[in-house]
This record gives structure tokens, C-alpha cells and sequence, in this order.
């Protein structure tokens, strides 16, 4: 026996039943590379808020194709719009790629643990992403640079295969622009026109410039550069506590209960996707967990 | 029959004739009655009419990879193991609508959710399955996020335990501690007695919904004598079990041996069938399914079982991280017995033995484990 | 007869080393055999040895969650096996593993690093041999990152 309800956008209706999801809205499209764009959303109805932590996550729906987990890539201080980095690499992401303004996605969430921004305060802050991995970090930074003063040195070093790659080059250039934000960014290979560094972002590690005892880092990206960035922070000194990554696993129900997302004994979808080195270093070096 | 009233922990006993008051007393307060059933040949959890409807004089064989119905040569209710059913398939089916929605021009709206729930009373629900219970109630009410369906159907939910007079071929639940008594979670227990003089039920009262069942049910208050009877019968049943399994510092044992090279030798063997999933009273794997009608216009999302020994289950673009089948069935098991302690504070598993019993290759996690401790490395 | 000396001398990484650092070397050096698949030392572990491969294929790989393991070069016969060893903190960076049956000679890191830092000209002779090795395999990587095949 069925109940015909209605369901309204209504933030608390979605504490009781966390798997409904809810209009949002295309407000703007834009196109990052090739198979990468970025998507600014609102609720097609009712109040426009939305609160999250920089480094969670949203189930996005399509209608009738299918849910997939994607990081908030937006500035956390605007709570009208929610903006979403996505790469078209699956049948849903591909099918959202072909979206317009107007067009209208199912939004649950916000899902997920976030970047310690605030309990790093008084700390230099590095942060190494590569690839996608710029997106899930791009709240922090949004975050660590509205409240600039109280942070000591703020070193960025983002990689990318090349320079056809690079997300938020307006961002981008904009950072650079500022004298309290040390901006690296570099490629794999590049053309002649290219101004910036070429190579790993492991190799700039051991230049970076941060107080040992005083120093947080976030890293975010492919698995295997998480491992080999880490692997340098820890050389050059860090802590492992000091260090956090951001992981990814399958998700189907982003809220703890299906499964799938377990890593050893956490589930990335709530116990993740951010986690200090420290508390996941024994199972991230075991391959096929 | 007494006026007396029944408190919890108080105990009675009913003839084994007027089991089916009992049963009829929870369909006139309206409960749909499931319990164990022969049906083709099987034992299986089903609808029950009456208590003729259960597998009188029926018991098990169970070995690895074995299970045999037979004749007992007595009329007992219960005299029988777990089949391949539990319980969790009535408190979160294995399939699940959990909404549906139609287009509403560019965009959508949700126009019903989750299906109301049944009022169920299970009927015979032995002490290990109680405890798988309490452990989904763990997962699925005890968490920062709750599951609606199976909160729902677990509300109304009547439990008639029942403690076992013998035990399996390939039950454990006193290495696990979940069993043979049943010691709480159920409105009544009962524990069946049966021999050439006689044949009643030695009945614990678990709850007030017990109590007030039981009112309608003739009973007469428990000697001492039958309560000694029934407490041989649990000694009997705990010093039968088929398997046993050493859990001292298990979670430990299994966190140091994630390269032990047995998992090599068992996934090996394994055949990643996930029946030991679908067998386990304690998993919970769900798969979410968004599906959409022909025209495009209407959607539903589902909810359904799944198992980790797909590929599928860990796959993100790219490929599956477990891509082996001894990282799979290594998953399953440091799961069941390590991990969930981390998750959830208990074991994920209760000893039932189905598991070993529903293997097709014959895998016995009570061996896998005595060959872990064996060439532990610590 | 062929003795351990003579096995070092013929290969290739050591041509030209005099006889007497070659013996010093034997010290620290004994044979062993790799059968196919198997696994010689794995991303992280501490190097404990280096190898000088006399036959067969060792493939170097680091491995990425879902695509399993990646082969980044394949070794043979003449060449060494093994160079993260040399430096802090001795851990190996990737993982080796037999593709057919091989042959090698085996070097003890604590021994061969003993023997440089109380004889420096004996350390320089094999540092001159592997500053040579890296500078080869590095003029070759870079080329692995300009899409050499590719118009």
C-alpha cells in the first residue's frame, strides 16, 4: 500500500528519509578541459541555503539514469549555490556533461567529513593536489583564504599532466596574483608558451617552504600520487597526524549503510572522505582493501 | 489457566496442544505469522496459519557444504536447526522501493517513498538469529543515519524464540557467546520439551506485548522440575556443537595477518558465489538502483542486496579495488570478524553456521581462522 | 674456472673495475636464481640487497589500486637491478618481479656501503659506474615524457 505523498524541499524531510533527493537547479555551465566542467546550482524550489564543510561530498542524481558521489568544489561562505567540478568518465557523469543551464539534477546531501580548516588555524598550510584533486580542496582553500591572518605560510603545489588540465585557471591566476599565497603549479610536459614549472609535484616538496612544527597538509588526488606525496612530506619532516588525504571508494548510498564504501574497518562516505595519515596509514599500504 | 499477572522474567508452561492458541492469539491482535516451513523440500522461513503449518517431527543434517532434511521419529516443533533464510529478509527485503518520481516539465517530483511495513511476529527465532537482530538494530538504528524501511518493520515486531534442544553440525554460537539460550530481545522464548511422559513448552516472558499474549494462552506456572529439565536440555545443546571458533583477540589476530599467504590458498578454492552473503544473518550490502520506464517520464529508486563478492562492489572508474578473489573473500571475512568489531562494537558474526553449511567449496570459516592463528605470524 | 670474481668481472655495470676492488666486492656478493613470477622485493620494503642480472627479465612495477601493477621498465641481462638502495632511506620505490627465469648476482647494501665509506676510492669507482647507469636511464625517461611515438 503506497501513501501518495508530495515531497516539498524541505531540509528536514531529508533527516528522516536520507536517500530522497531533491531539484537543484542548473544555473551556469562551464567548461574546465575536455572532459571536466563546473556546474552552479540552486533548489528549483523553496528556501535556497545550503551548508556544508569544505571537502564533502553530494549524491547527484540524474533522472532516471543514475546517482554518483561528487565533491563540493564551491566556496563554502556562499551558501546560495552549490558548484560541483565534474569529469565525464561514467555513464551518468557523461550524461550530465550533456546538461544545460535550466536543466535540473537530483542533489542529496551535504555527505562526509571535512578538511580540518579550522582547527589548523595558527598553522603554515601546503597543499599538494594533481589532476581532479584540486576540486574537493578548492572549499579549503576558499576557507583558509577568508581567514588568511590567522595561517602562517600558505603554499599550494598543484599538478596536472598538462597545462590543457588545469582547472580554475582564472582561480588560478588570481591566487598567484597574491602575496600571501605561494602558488605552484606544474605539468608533465608543456609547450613553448608555458610559464611554469615542469615535472612531478613530488619534486617541489623538498622546496616548499613551511615550519616543521607548525605545518598541516592537505593532499588530494589520484591514489597513487597520495602515496608518493606522502611518502616526501614525511621525509622532509612532517607528521604523519599533521597530514591529511582525501580517499575514494564506491559509493551507492553516501550515508553508511550499504557497504560499499568500506576501507578496512572505515566507511569513506562517513567515517572519510577526508582522514589524518595517521589513522589510515596501516591499511593504506595494503594493496586490494 | 492462572489470572496471575505475568512479568517480565517470569516463566510458565503451555502444553504442547495449546502452542496453536499462542499462535492463533497473535493473529486475532493482528500479526502475519512467519516462521519456519518444509516448502519443496527446503527449510525455509514462511507464512505460518497455524502450528501445524511449522516442521513437525522434521530435523537437519548440516555439514560443509551439506544440508539433509530428516525424519526425527518424534513430533517436535522445533527439533531442527537454521535453514538457508534468516530473519533480515522480512526486516529489509531484498528488494526495496525506496521512491518514485515523474518528470515534472524540467524537472521532477517525488510522488511516493517507502511501502508501509508489515505487522510481522516471527515464530522460533533461535538465540543466534536473535542476536543477528540486535546487531542489524546496531547497523541500521544505532547510527548517524537510520534506515526508515527496517526501522519501521522493527517496531511492530513480535519475537517467539526459541532455545535449541540440540545444535548443529556446523553451529558455534557458544564460541561466539550468542547462544543456546536466548537471554533477551524476544517478548517470549520457549523452550521445548519433549519426552515419552510428556510434551510442553518450558515458556520466559520477555516483554509486556509477551505477557499480554500470553493471557490468552492456557498455561500453568513452571515447577522447578521442568526448569531443570529445560536447563539440561541448553547444557545438552552447548556441549553438541558441531564447530567451535577461538575469538581471543581475533580482531587483532586478523589486522596483523592481512598477508598471511592463506588468504592466497582459500581464494583459491572460493568460487566468489556470495552465497555465504545471502546465507548470513548479519549482512547488510545494499545496491541502489535507479531505474526508469520506457517513456522516460516516470523513475524509481531500489534497493536491493548485494554482495561483496562482486567485482562490481568495489568498482570505480577505472576498475574494481579488489580485483582478486582472495582479496574478495578476504573482504567478507576480516569484515564478519574483525572490522565490524571497529564499526559497530560487537561481532558481525553469531555462529550460526550457515555459512559453512551453504558453501558450495566447502569453505569453514572455523578453519580458515585455526589456520590463520596457526601460522600467525606474531 | 668460474669463480664469484670472475662472475663479477664479466658483468657489464663492473667492466674495467680493477682486480682487487672486484675482490673486495666478493664479500659482499653471492649468486642467486629467480624463478618466473616470482617476486624480489616489493615497494617500501628496506633494501637489503641490490642485484647485478646476469640472464633473463626482472619487470620493475608500481602498483595503482585498480589497475593492478604498472611496468614501468624491464631489466636484462648487464643490467642492475635495484638503485633507490644508495641513498636515504634505503627503502625501495617500486616493486621487482621475475618475468622469466633469472639469474643474478646479489649484493649486500649494508656490506657494499661499509666498503665505500672506508675505502674512498674503491666508493668512487662505483659511484663514477652508477653516476654513469642513472644518467643513462635518466636521458631515457625524459624521452618516455615527450609522446615519442606520436607525430
Amino acid at each position: 500500500m503506497m501513501t501518495d505523498l508530495k515531497v516539498q524541499f524541505n531540509q528536514s524531510t531529508s533527516l528522516s528519509d536520507p536517500m530522497l533527493s531533491y531539484p537543484y537547479q542548473i544555473q551556469r555551465v562551464r567548461r574546465e578541459s575536455r572532459d571536466t566542467f563546473t556546474l552552479t546550482l540552486q533548489p528549483a524550489s523553496g528556501p535556497n541555503r545550503f551548508i556544508f564543510l569544505p571537502g564533502q561530498f553530494n549524491m547527484l542524481y540524474l533522472f532516471g539514469v543514475g546517482e554518483v558521489p561528487i565533491s563540493i568544489s564551491g566556496n563554502p561562505a556562499d551558501t546560495q549555490n552549490v558548484v560541483h567540478t565534474v569529469r565525464a568518465v561514467g555513464a551518468v557523469t557523461k550524461a550530465i556533461q550533456k546538461l544545460k543551464k535550466g536543466d535540473v539534477l537530483g542533489l542529496r546531501g551535504p555527505f562526509g567529513s571535512a578538511w580540518p580548516v579550522a582547527e589548523c588555524r595558527g598553522n603554515d598550510m601546503v597543499i599538494v593536489v594533481g589532476g581532479l584533486g584540486l576540486a574537493p580542496i578548492r572549499p579549503a582553500i576558499c576557507d583558509i583564504l577568508a581567514h588568511r591572518p590567522e595561517y602562517g605560510n600558505f603554499e599550494l603545489i598543484y599538478g596536472a599532466r598538462s597545462a590543457k588540465d588545469l582547472l580554475y585557471k582564472k582561480e588560478l591566476e588570481q591566487w598567484r596574483s597574491r602575496f600571501d599565497f605561494h602558488v605552484n603549479v606544474t605539468v608533465d610536459s608543456a609547450e613553448p608558451d608555458w610559464q611554469g614549472d615542469v615535472g612531478l609535484v613530488t619534486a617541489i616538496i623538498p622546496r616548499a617552504c613551511f615550519d616543521l612544527f607548525h605545518t598541516v597538509a592537505f593532499v588530494c588526488g589520484p591514489g597513487v600520487m597520495i602515496r608518493f606525496v606522502v611518502m616526501e612530506l614525511l621525509q622532509r619532516g612532517l607528521k604523519m597526524e599533521n597530514i591529511f588525504v582525501s580517499l575514494e571508494r564506491n559509493m551507492k548510498c553516501g550515508i553508511g549503510l550499504c557497504g560499499h564504501c568500506q576501507f578496512g574497518p572505515f566507511f569513506i562516505c562517513k567515517d572519510g572522505p577526508v582522514f589524518s595519515f595517521d589513522r589510515i596509514q596501516k591499511w593504506f599500504n595494503l594493496r586490494e582493501i | 489457566m492462572t489470572d496471575a499477572v505475568l512479568l517480565v522474567g517470569d516463566r510458565v508452561v503451555i502444553e504442547a496442544g495449546h502452542l496453536q492458541n499462542l499462535l492463533q492469539a497473535l493473529i486475532n491482535t493482528g500479526f502475519q505469522l512467519v516462521g519456519p516451513i518444509i516448502r519443496n523440500g527446503d527449510l525455509v522461513y514462511g507464512e505460518l496459519k497455524t502450528a501445524a503449518d511449522l516442521p513437525v517431527g522434521w530435523t537437519d543434517d548440516q555439514e560443509s557444504g551439506t544440508f539433509r532434511l530428516k525424519p526425527r521419529g518424534d513430533e517436535a516443533f522445533f527439533g531442527f536447526g537454521v535453514g538457508q533464510h534468516s530473519w533480515r529478509q522480512y526486516l529489509l527485503p531484498s528488494r526495496c522501493r525506496l521512491w518514485h518520481a515523474r518528470r515534472d516539465g524540467n524537472s521532477f517530483v517525488i510522488t511516493s517513498n517507502r511501502q508501509e511495513a508489515f505487522r510481522y511476529a516471527f515464530i522460533g527465532v533461535h538465540a543466534c538469529d536473535l542476536q543477528a537482530i540486535a546487531i542489524q538494530d546496531r547497523i541500521f538504528l544505532k547510527g548517524k543515519y537510520i534506515e526508515p524501511s527496517y526501522r519501521e518493520q522493527r517496531e511492530t515486531l513480535f519475537i517467539v524464540a526459541v532455545n535449541c534442544t540440540q545444535a548443529g553440525g556446523t553451529c558455534f554460537c557458544t564460541s561466539m557467546g550468542t547462544g543456546p539460550k536466548a537471554v533477551s530481545g524476544f517478548d517470549l522464548a520457549l523452550t521445548e520439551i519433549l519426552t515419552t511422559a510428556k510434551h510442553c513448552f518450558l515458556v520466559e516472558v520477555g516483554s509486556g506485548r509477551g505477557a499480554g499474549v500470553l493471557r490468552h494462552v492456557p498455561h500453568t506456572s513452571a515447577t522447578a522440575e521442568v526448569q531443570e529439565q529445560a536447563e539440561r536440555l541448553l547444557q545438552k545443546t552447548a556441549a553438541q556443537m558441531g564447530r567451535q571458533m577461538d575469538t581471543v583477540e581475533i580482531r587483532e589476530l586478523l589486522y596483523r595477518n592481512y598477508e598471511n599467504p592463506r588468504w592466497e590458498e582459500v581464494g583459491g578454492r572460493c568460487l566468489s558465489c556470495g552465497n555465504c552473503t545471502m546465507v548470513c544473518p548479519t549482512c547488510f550490502c545494499q545496491a541502489i538502483e535507479d531505474i526508469t520506464d520506457l517513456t522516460g517520464q516516470e523513475a524509481e529508486r531500489w534497493q536491493r542486496w548485494d554482495v561483496c563478492y562482486t567485482l562490481d562492489h568495489s568498482y570505480i572508474h577505472g576498475g574494481s579495488i579488489r580485483s582478486s578473489a582472495m582479496a574478495r573473500y578476504r573482504q567478507w571475512l576480516t569484515h564478519k570478524l574483525a572490522t565490524w568489531i571497529d564499526q559497530f562494537g560487537c561481532s558481525g558474526c553469531v555462529g550460526c553456521g550457515r555459512c559453512i553449511t551453504w558453501c558450495p567449496a566447502a569453505i569453514d570459516i572455523t578453519e580458515e581462522i585455526n589456520a590463520i592463528r596457526k601460522s600467525d605470524s606474531a | 674456472m668460474e669463480t664469484l670474481e670472475s662472475i663479477l668481472a664479466e658483468h657489464s655495470f663492473l667492466k674495467g673495475l680493477e682486480h682487487r676492488y672486484l675482490k673486495l666486492l666478493t664479500q659482499c656478493a653471492s649468486l642467486v636464481n629467480f624463478s618466473p613470477g616470482q617476486v624480489i622485493f616489493t615497494e617500501g620494503e628496506k633494501a637489503r640487497q641490490f642485484f647485478l642480472v646476469r640472464h633473463g627479465k626482472v619487470a620493475l612495477e608500481i602498483h595503482r589500486a585498480r589497475r593492478g601493477p604498472i611496468t614501468i621498465k624491464t631489466i636484462g641481462k648487464g643490467d642492475v637491478l635495484g638503485w633507490t638502495w644508495l641513498v636515504q632511506p634505503h627503502h625501495w620505490h617500486v616493486d621487482a618481479r621475475a618475468v622469466e627465469l633469472s639469474r643474478a648476482v646479489s649484493l649486500d647494501v649494508p656490506c657494499v656501503l661499509h666498503l665505500c665509506e672506508t675505502d674512498h676510492d674503491f666508493g668512487y669507482e662505483i659511484m663514477k659506474r652508477f653516476s654513469h647507469a642513472l644518467v643513462q636511464k635518466l636521458k631515457s625517461l625524459n624521452l618516455q615524457l615527450v609522446d615519442f611515438y606520436d607525430d
